[in-house]
């Protein structure tokens, strides 16, 4: 398993990065937060499936879907079909004029479950569901679109398209979809009660786990030789395609990958949130999780997790005192993030801080006379590793290669800083 | 006057494709044998390109024939063409740049190219044994760690020509491959080049004709996506229709 080592300093990077994240997850939030609060960035985690998912669709694949809502919707829909069914027992419903489906339907003079509605009374099936229908869905769309070589921004605009038409079909359809209120009033997952603090929290740290799961996955994905091809793909199309590689069919692996996660993202949601809305499937929400796996680093399967967790805190603490400026800031956020920092945090992070850490370490290291650099020792476990310290401009940001870069010019960049 | 179509490697017969009624190639005869260096001339726009495109699938031809091995190329996808054993470069270099050159060698390897078999890929012995092999033929076994967007023009051709090399094509399509070049790296081109064409078959295009004199078996002349001339290369640079079309108007 030399694949494994921890010679490699890549995988070993990713490695630290990735328990950094778990122990900040699993450890540090639960301890510092509330239930109300820790569920909270419960919902955060969810979009951070979607990011991770964006990550390697569009960082690696250069395929930019602007829909990834309706994967969300898929997942979050197929969830909240499930537990609506489990709360809408003849007994609690007794009151409508057709008892025992949910009360949506009653209000819509629907007189019987839809056959569709059918299978989601069943727990396995629901699962099953959640993986399945996006990546069905995605393999569709993928099919349609990139075996007859469609891309770019007309791959976009279609996306972006499918999310507007989910969006009208839900609402449209109410008395099957629950239309613009979604489906609420959500109690039970198989018999155990999800409203209370204690199920909130055993909640959290499922989707947490989940979360971890995915993006070992994903950098799984970025570091095998599927991952370099996708870079290849989004560079020299022809190339790979005149190197014997089905692209479409590659094309269409990482967006139903990416689909899978962004509905198990959503699966998370509705048991988290408690509803699932149509506002959570259209073109605005597919937008903002675009710019969460943007501003952590379209690049890194660990900084989108971050970008999708500061967003959405920027998100409640803002809207809460300037509502109407939210929509504003977001979009002024992914401007400079475009500009200015093409690799979001996960750039800043390895090209400026990493060079800089490195740098107080070693001062202190080497000559313990010199003052003490204040607040270096913060991030300790990267710092404490000796090898990512001498690596400043080593590529954990694309996680391609193996290869350590010669530092110098990261360096001076991280002097320039100083 | 031809040999038995079984002796060819590749029988191209009344090829046609035409661009909103303008034939790029018009009802074109091409016979390449085995381990034979053709080398494709014309004036701009015959439609030498174009031919190499519709060989390899990246244009779909309006008619005709194109024959590999027995096998219909017209009716196969790009990469099940290159699967069949043919190679083709690029005019301009088209490798990746974000990439290191030993990974872009790496993914010409012809092992684990469908999905799965990339994520299942492992870099063993025998494909880093490999990938030096090649990298030194092609002189850039120095660089194997250094990213492809930092090589030099011709590198960069040199590094292109062994992600097909990698292949081990039969038959192998070269657009342009000294274009752009200084004197020292086409002279170093010429002798890889004379060196790789040894045990396949070269369509080559090209202009420089102390080059073609170097290399080639035969030469076909294009011309406005029609045969002009075929044979030796002094044969057709005696040819008077080929003086015409380069001197005439």
């Amino acid at each position: 398993m030399r694949f494994l080592s921890a010679s490699d300093p890549g995988l070993r990077r990713q490695l630290i990065g990735l328990a950094i994240l778990a122990a900040l997850l699993l450890v540090a939030l639960p301890l510092g937060l509330d239930a109300f609060r820790l569920n909270l960035f419960g919902k955060y985690l969810c979009f951070a499936f979607v990011a991770i998912g964006l990550v390697l669709c569009w960082g690696m694949g250069g395929i930019l879907s602007l829909g990834q809502g309706v994967f969300f919707g898929l997942g979050g829909y197929a969830m909240a079909m499930y537990l609506k069914l489990e709360a809408s027992t003849p007994e609690a419903t007794k009151i409508q004029s057709t008892p025992g489906i949910p009360d949506f339907m009653d209000w819509n003079q629907l007189k019987a479950l839809p056959l569709w509605w059918e299978p989601f009374h069943s727990l396995p099936f629901t699962l099953f569901a959640i993986i399945a229908l996006p990546v069905l869905f995605a393999f569709i769309i993928g099919a349609a679109m990139f075996r007859r070589r469609v891309g770019g921004v007309y791959f976009a605009i279609i996306t972006q398209a499918i999310a507007a038409i989910a969006t009208i079909l839900i609402i449209g359809q109410q008395g099957y979809t629950g239309g613009v209120n979604g489906i609420t009033d959500l109690r039970t997952l198989h018999g155990w009660d999800i409203r209370p603090d204690s199920a909130r929290i055993t909640l959290y740290f499922v989707c947490a786990g989940l979360l971890l799961l995915a993006a070992a996955l994903a950098l799984f994905v970025q570091r095998s030789k599927l991952g370099r091809i996708l870079i290849a793909m989004r560079d020299q199309e022809d190339r790979v395609r005149f190197s014997g590689y089905d692209v479409a069919a590659f094309k269409t692996f990482v967006f139903c990958l990416g689909a899978a996660f962004a509905s198990v993202g959503g699966a998370m949601f509705t048991l988290q949130v408690g509803f699932m809305s149509p506002t959570i499937v259209g073109i605005v929400p597919s937008i903002e999780m675009v710019i969460f796996c943007a501003v952590g680093g379209r690049l890194s399967v660990i900084g989108a997790v971050y970008g999708a967790l500061l967003v959405n805190l920027a998100r409640t603490s803002f809207s809460e005192s300037f509502p109407e400026l939210w929509l504003f800031g977001l979009g002024a956020l992914f401007i400079a993030v475009v500009m200015a920092f093409p690799s979001g945090l996960a750039g800043v992070w390895v090209d400026r801080i990493e060079p800089l850490l490195a740098r107080l370490l070693r001062r202190k290291t080497t000559t313990p006379a010199s003052p003490n650099a204040p607040g270096a020792p913060e991030p300790a476990p990267l710092a404490r590793d000796p090898a990512a310290g001498r690596r400043p401009g080593a590529p954990s940001l694309n996680a391609l290669s193996a290869n350590p870069l010669p530092a110098t010019p990261m360096t001076d960049a991280a002097r320039a800083a100083l | 006057m031809f040999e038995e179509p079984s002796h060819f490697i590749l029988t191209v017969e009344g090829l046609t494709v035409s661009f909103d009624g303008f034939k790029a190639v018009d009802g074109l005869n091409l016979y390449i044998a085995p381990n034979e260096c053709r080398v494709i001339i014309g004036p701009n726009g015959a439609g030498k390109t174009t031919v190499l495109d519709l060989i390899c699938g990246r244009t779909k031809a309006t008619g005709g024939s194109i024959q590999f091995k027995g096998l219909e190329l017209r009716r196969m996808r790009e990469d099940q063409i290159v699967h069949a054993g043919v190679g083709r470069k690029f005019q301009t270099p088209s490798v990746y740049e974000d990439l290191t050159v030993f990974e872009n060698l790496e993914i010409s390897y012809p092992r684990g190219q469908s999905v799965f078999g990339a994520l299942a890929f492992r870099r063993d012995e025998a494909v880093k044994a490999r990938i030096r092999e090649i990298a030194e033929q092609i002189f850039l076994d120095g660089a194997l760690e250094k990213k492809a967007g930092l090589l030099s023009h011709g590198q960069k051709q040199w590094l292109e020509i062994g992600m097909l090399l990698i292949q081990d094509p039969q038959l192998l399509m070269l657009d342009e491959p000294v274009a752009g070049m200084s004197v020292a790296e086409r002279r170093k081109t010429a002798e890889l080049l004379n060196r790789i064409i040894q045990d396949r078959s070269v369509i080559v295009i090209e202009h420089d004709m102390s080059f073609v004199e170097d290399i080639a078996t035969r030469v076909t002349v294009l011309h406005q996506g029609k045969l002009l001339s075929e044979g030796s290369l002094a044969h057709v640079q005696a040819d008077p229709k080929v003086a015409e079309v380069y001197l005439g108007h």
